[in-house]
């Protein structure tokens, strides 16, 4: 692996081409579809950077009033995590910690 | 890819840019046909000594000449503004490209099925003994990105202003810091696509190009798994 190349992945994850490999293209395809965030009708235009921060906002405050474990807020970190480059959110992230966030969660 | 000397688009590589290429030919041979009735008459005039004096005052003529430039031009705006339109049209996406321009190189985050499933590639350019010809165009690494499906990228920079470009896939989306700017893409040929910097971000501006293979959804998963 060169130096300019990264992945994340789960712990114990299955290499994808195994994981799908029974299935026909379609099906793969509809699956991971249904896993990538929706479009969003509030943000129909081409600047998408309020649906990156909305979505990473929602979760924080979901998290918040619901906590940790509740299943629906991982709807909004999915997509803020499919849609804000980790730049964005690794500087949230220190925000949130020195509580110098600019949104009241 | 372009060749040396050639005048038009390159072969299209989306569906998008084949539309475009069709309209692009349907507006040229009308810009073509006016241009032609214009020079014509343009020169029967001038070189004869005579005027019609039907052309001086005429209301009925006036009238035609103003109302048929006038039904040309929406028979272009109609196609003109569905694709504008269509290109802008976004329901679903097989995965998602984050594009991010530095100076002076391209760093791509994607992620398709799960959101901890992120690979990040830090894309510069070959230099001209390794790029095996294809000089300026070459990638240390390049982004892959199954046909037929439709893929979402959104835009942005970390430092100063560049443009994300593959002309053969007709799209384009600047990259501006603090900002996400989203393109619609469904490759409909597998291969190999270039694209270079367009917005002039310092020094090396014309070396920081983008590489973009087009290829079966197998290939994809295993393109992700390698690493």
């Amino acid at each position: 692996m060169s130096s300019g190349v990264e992945i994340t992945r789960p712990e114990g994850a299955i290499p994808l081409a195994q994981k799908y490999s029974g299935l026909s293209e379609e099906e793969v395809k509809k699956r991971i579809i249904a896993y990538n965030p929706p479009a969003d009708s509030r943000f129909p235009n081409q600047n998408q950077t309020k649906n990156c921060f909305q979505n990473y906002v929602d979760f924080q405050r979901c998290v918040r009033l619901r906590g940790e474990d509740y299943k629906p807020c991982q709807f909004f970190e999915r997509n803020y995590k499919f849609l804000c480059p980790t730049g964005w959110i690794e500087k949230w992230d220190e925000q949130l910690e020195n509580n110098t966030f600019p949104v009241k969660l | 890819m372009v060749s040396w000397g050639q005048l038009g688009f390159q072969d299209a590589g989306s569906y998008f840019m084949e539309e475009f290429i069709y309209f692009h030919d349907f507006t040229m041979m009308i810009i073509l046909g006016v241009l032609s009735y214009v020079v014509v008459f343009l020169i029967l005039g001038l070189t004869s000594g005579w005027v019609n004096s039907g052309f001086v005052e005429g209301q009925l003529i006036e009238f035609l000449w103003t109302i048929f430039p006038a039904l040309i031009l929406v028979q272009i705006a109609f196609p003109s503004l569905l694709l504008l339109y269509l290109i802008e049209d976004f329901s679903k996406s097989f995965l998602v490209c984050k594009v991010i321009g530095h100076q002076w190189f391209w760093t791509y985050e994607i992620s398709t099925e799960s959101s901890d499933l992120l690979l990040t590639l830090d894309c510069y350019m070959l230099p001209r003994k390794g790029a095996f010809g294809m000089r300026l165009l070459m990638t240390d690494e390049y982004i892959l990105i199954p046909v037929n499906v439709p893929v979402r990228i959104l835009v942005t920079s970390d430092d100063v202003i560049h443009s994300w470009t593959i002309p053969s896939l007709g799209i384009k989306a600047d990259a501006v810091p603090g900002r996400l700017n989203q393109l619609n893409l469904t490759l409909s040929r597998k291969g190999m696509y270039y694209g270079q910097c367009s917005e002039i971000c310092g020094a090396n501006h014309s070396f920081m190009p983008i590489m973009l293979l087009g290829a079966a959804s197998p290939w994809f998963f295993a393109w992700l798994d390698r690493l």
